[in-house]
């Protein structure tokens, strides 16, 4: 039988390291790769031009490789459901191979492509290469929910075996085997389409910083590691205004388009690492930031809210403001800070910032001083930013904002102080905002208080030539972190974690009794439900009580909120919660509720919730506490104290403990 | 929500056989009639139902809908007062307002605002707020959740619909009202009304108040025993005033120190008059949070302060840090959210060393060496229940790398310990 086979390419923009190209290749007679993008959607879809510009060239650089192996790449301009059945009869398609998309859009949508295919009896191979490990995996590891902590996550990654290794580059030999002619047509019907055909202007665009492409993507992973071997050399490198700028050695835009394959930079490191340090395994941390990726794409992956906070069961809920006005200010780099500015024009220009400058810009939008909600952000980044993964993006800001994750929320990024420790100089800003180029370095970073005679002599009078700051920073800090306070208290299973949450304040004895009974069974402090309800919806998006109104004569009683409580309530049937989806155990719900009350003792002992809570099975635990021991065994421990040993496996079982109930009350939130 | 545990506080908690409840429940309603249960039982159910359950309910029988207006049902209420254009958050609906303001205002006592950051929202708060005419509140809380929008209300609106609550209450017990307009003459009415029962006060950021008219409350108020204020509003006499013999313990005092201009300069309260709070409090805890630009420390720090839980949202100086090693016996917890460029090594080991019941502390931006760290926490020992630190701020050197800090510091507080990660993305 003949086999015709297409290989789809979306993200893994690679001929090396692609196993689902690979068998695409396997036995076939004919083998088109295929890149499918509907021109019209381009310019609706919140991507800016620098993406696109990146995106065309990795098409290029592939199109340019697969005709040095005598092929082409097909870009067939439409939307897949319709371009699909056109090639399965066009080119008589036996074969449809992909690689494995982890997001739940992407799952979606290759759902119905591969019935689809199925309908008209093609097979279809997909292969996982986008990420390191399987992730469903990573999620039966921790009892079937994706780990909430990087701290457990490490700890289940530390247990599977390693990443798959690599695979080569398809090679001329495979191709020649499954080659065809290649139309004169096809410049004609399956070019790669230009910036402009996509509907953007490119008159007095600058050069791209970071050029798309596999070819570029491997030199420099070279760089990358040649850079490595020197940083090893040297012990602490703090972060500095070089690490600031876009690095020739970058890598992160390549694997979002998996212009790099994840697993080729890991084994890369790994053997160099073992190489400089002669030991047996290297630490985790030296994979840093694939462990990162990595960890938000398990959290995402079974969560189509994991980029919004309604309806996203992980996802603290906390009074954002919606102020259109200061976001744009922000989104343009018009907030009157040099270091956010700076930080946004780099961002709007070059498509890459370094990850401090993220959270620096991250946190002052939203729990540092605009009180602004992350989503936002995330939009703002998902249109400007080269290595915007949805998952990698969307996990981060919540990190960032500590929407999730258990984040401590007791230190904001200072606007002025984070950047002049980072570039005492100044020489960042006046690279981003020329018109700030002649202020002295003591004032560089708050122009605006320089006395006037200054500003006029650096030819910026602040307010005219450069904004004025648009929040103080001092006040909105002081407002926020309250803020944030009064949305962590109300969180049972953030007690104990957060520093500030745990400044005690009196216990209302005059707590509202509801009936004598209520007050002797559950405790003095526990009101009758309806107000804790409410308290816990002013965090939540579902205030599911104040929202409705009570029956009236004249009409239908649940009148008002009916409608309010279905769209509040609809994202989140997916958890079967007839229930609010606030971050509330039901042990908040019982809290104290008058405005004066939530008490909270220092070193509160973990939330009396575990009792409520189903405790894992030890059984579970066993297994995986042998697993742990096998693994060290594997690993010849032999050169580590015995003490310590014992010692470590304690403590670690501890942590594990603490992790687990942790999540279990996470977990709770969800039901 | 909240399913599992539920029967259970049933069944020990109403004062009915579990048989009978059963039957109650699974019986078959042609076999039983629904609308003959109890009042008080049906009470019972509702408390733990959903205002919008409870709603629904209502309309199933007469007896019931009786239920759901029940006193007990609306003491307490929270109105959540938002905009759709600056919210993202549900609004109570105004019918339901209008219902509760006619049906059920004087069944309220403990009422809480939540509003937005639009003015429409801290208005709307302010209508109901003088609407409250009938009614006995213990607690009111104005809690803006966005932006401080009361402060954008005009003045004597806001105190016209403040003072309502406070002549018409009389036994107001806590009162928060931090960020809005409230003024001198407003707090008059308040003390010249709830004196005997106010217990608990917040209002920081009111810049409308002055030390006077804080000192009249605590001259008056003999019962408080929480107060929250901002450092302007603080001085000798109001300590002296909260530490009279006629006064209960203070039992929180917590302080805002918050700059509005770089180089503002703020006054020194006397080692005399904590002493004074201290010796009528001793186990009051004193809470300051701190906003300052780090050459505006000057006055704070110099002599001993009962402070226990200090916070500096802004970068502070190596050398107030050491003033606070010095002179802060009774710190219970710090955080320090950024330092300058130089490791806080010395000054945290003398914070360990004077600062005996700290077992708390956090650290933003503030490098700090490994060895330090290690002795520091060595030095506190298991009495640090909550330690944190970002990981990208400690210093490996000659004796310790990041690798093995975790493991030396988990040893010394006798737990698994790890730095705070942050994502590297």
């Amino acid at each position: 039988m003949v086999v015709n086979s297409v290989h789809w390419f979306r993200k893994g923009l690679r001929l090396h390291d692609n196993p689902a190209l690979q068998e695409a290749l396997n036995g076939a007679d004919t083998v088109r790769c295929v890149y499918i993008l509907d021109p019209w959607f381009a310019g609706a879809a919140n991507v800016g031009i620098n993406r696109w510009r990146f995106l065309l060239e990795a098409l290029e650089d592939l199109d340019c490789s697969l005709k040095k192996l005598n092929s082409r790449l097909f870009v067939v301009r439409g939307q897949p459901t319709e371009v699909f059945p056109r090639l399965f009869k066009e080119w008589n398609v036996t074969r449809l191979t992909f690689e494995y998309d982890p997001e739940p859009y992407g799952k979606e949508r290759d759902g119905a492509i591969i019935k689809m295919a199925q309908e008209f009896g093609v097979e279809t191979v997909v292969r996982n290469s986008h990420t390191l490990y399987n992730l469903d995996r990573i999620i039966e590891m921790n009892n079937n929910s994706p780990p909430l902590t990087f701290k457990r996550f490490q700890t289940i990654v530390s247990r599977l075996e390693l990443p798959r290794r690599p695979l080569p580059a398809i090679t001329q030999q495979q191709m020649e085997s499954c080659q065809r002619k290649i139309g004169d047509n096809h410049d004609q019907l399956y070019s790669i389409p230009s910036l402009e055909e996509l509907g953007f202007r490119t008159e007095r665009l600058p050069p791209a910083v970071w050029r798309g492409g596999e070819s570029e993507a491997l030199d420099r992973l070279s760089k990358h590691l040649d850079k490595k071997v020197w940083v090893a050399s040297v012990e602490h490198t703090r972060v500095n205004k070089c690490s600031l700028y876009a690095s020739p050695t970058g890598l992160s835009p390549y694997l979002r388009f998996g212009c790099l394959s994840c697993r080729v930079l890991y084994y890369n490191l790994r053997e160099l690492y073992m190489k400089l340090r002669k030991r047996c395994s290297p630490p985790l941390s030296l994979f840093g930031q694939l462990l990162w990726r990595e960890f938000f794409y398990t959290a995402a992956t079974n969560n189509p809210n994991f980029d919004r906070m309604e309806g996203n069961p992980i996802c603290v809920q906390i009074p954002w403001d919606q102020n259109p006005e200061a976001l744009a200010k922000w989104a343009e780099g018009r907030t009157g800070f040099p270091w956010i500015d700076a930080i946004m024009t780099q961002l709007r220009q070059e498509g890459w910032i370094h990850h401090l400058a993220r959270h620096a810009v991250a946190c002052f939008l939203t729990r540092g001083d605009l009180w602004i909600s992350w989503v936002s952000g995330m939009k703002v980044f998902e249109e400007l930013l080269l290595d915007a993964d949805w998952s990698v993006n969307a996990g981060s800001w919540m990190w960032l904002s500590c929407s999730a994750f258990f984040q401590q929320f007791f230190h904001c990024y200072c606007p002025v102080g984070f950047g002049r420790r980072t570039d005492p100089s100044g020489d960042y800003i006046r690279r981003y905002i020329p018109i700030l180029k002649d202020f002295p370095n003591r004032y560089i970073y708050e122009p605006w208080n320089a006395p006037e005679s200054v500003q006029k002599a650096a030819n910026c009078v602040v307010g005219v030539d450069y904004p004025k700051p648009m929040v103080n920073h001092a006040e909105s800090s002081r407002l926020n972190i309250e803020r944030m306070k009064q949305v962590y208290q109300q969180l049972s299973h953030y007690r104990g974690l957060s520093l500030l949450a745990s400044v005690p304040t009196i216990q209302e004895e005059a707590e509202p009794p509801m009936t004598d009974e209520s007050q002797t069974s559950s405790g003095p402090d526990s009101p009758h439900r309806d107000p804790a309800d409410d308290e816990a919806a002013g965090s939540s998006t579902v205030p599911d009580s104040s929202t409705s109104a009570p029956p009236q004569d004249k009409e239908d009683p649940a009148h008002c909120c009916h409608s309010h409580q279905v769209s509040a309530h609809s994202p989140c049937t997916s958890t079967g919660s007839p229930a609010p989806l606030s971050c509330h155990s039901p042990h908040d719900r019982s809290k104290p509720s008058s405005p004066s009350s939530s008490c909270h003792t220092m070193s509160p002992s973990p939330s009396p919730s575990t009792q409520t809570s189903p405790r894992r099975s030890s059984s579970s635990r066993k297994e995986r506490r042998s697993q742990r021991q096998k693994a060290r065994h594997a690993c010849s421990s032999s050169a580590r104290e015995n003490k310590r040993e014992v010692e470590e496996e304690r403590m670690e079982e501890e942590v594990e403990d603490s992790e687990e109930r942790m999540e279990e009350e996470a977990a709770e939130q969800l039901q | 929500m909240g399913g599992q545990t539920k029967p259970a506080t049933f069944q020990s908690e109403v004062d009915c056989p579990a048989s009978d409840l059963y039957k109650l429940l699974v019986m078959d309603a042609s076999e039983y009639d629904w609308s003959r249960l109890p009042q008080e039982l049906l009470l019972h159910i509702f408390q733990y139902l959903p205002l919008l359950d409870r709603a629904y309910a209502s309309q199933v029988c007469r007896g019931w809908n009786q239920a759901f207006h029940m006193p007990e049902l609306w003491r307490c209420f929270e109105f959540e007062l938002n905009q759709p254009a600056s919210s993202y958050l549900k609004a109570t609906h105004p019918d339901l307002i209008k219902q509760i303001i006619k049906r059920h205002s004087n069944h309220l006592q403990y009422v809480s605002f939540k509003v937005d950051s639009s003015t429409e929202s801290a208005e709307a708060a302010c209508d109901i707020l003088s609407q409250l005419v009938n009614c006995s509140l213990k607690t009111l809380g104005l809690i803006s959740t966005a932006r401080p929008s009361f402060m954008e209300v005009p003045k004597s609106h806001f105190i016209s619909a403040l003072t309502v609550v406070f002549v018409n209450s009389k036994s107001l017990s806590s009162l928060k009202i931090d960020d809005t307009p409230v003024d001198d003459p407003s707090l008059k009415v308040l003390v010249a009304n709830n004196s005997d029962t106010l217990k608990l006060l917040k209002m920081s950021s009111c810049p409308h108040v002055s030390p006077a008219g804080i000192l009249c409350v605590a001259d008056q108020c003999h019962g408080l025993r929480e107060l929250a204020l901002n450092y302007h509003l603080l001085s000798d006499e109001l300590l002296l005033a909260l530490s009279s013999e006629k006064h209960v313990h203070l039992e929180h005092l917590r302080i805002d120190v918050v700059s509005e201009n770089p180089g503002q300069h703020f006054h020194t309260i006397k080692k005399s008059s904590w002493d004074a709070m201290v010796r009528h409090s001793p186990k009051f805890n004193l809470v300051m949070y701190f906003f300052l630009y780090e050459d505006e420390f000057g006055p704070f720090f110099n002599e001993e302060i009962p402070v226990t839980h200090l916070y500096f949202g802004r970068s502070v100086s190596k050398e107030v840090l050491g003033r606070v090693g010095l002179h802060c016996p009774r710190l219970v917890e710090l955080v320090v959210c950024a330092n300058g460029l130089r490791p806080l090594d010395e000054e945290l080991i003398r914070i360990a060393k004077h600062c005996t019941q700290l077992s708390a502390i956090g650290l933003g931006e503030c490098e700090v060496s490994c060895s330090a760290f290690v002795e520091f926490v060595k030095m506190c020992g298991r009495r640090l229940s909550q330690l944190s630190i970002m990981e990208e701020v400690l210093i490996p050197d000659h004796k310790y790398s990041l690798d093995e800090i975790h493991w030396e510091v988990s040893k010394h507080l006798g737990r698994v310990w790890f730095p705070d990660m942050m994502p590297t993305w």
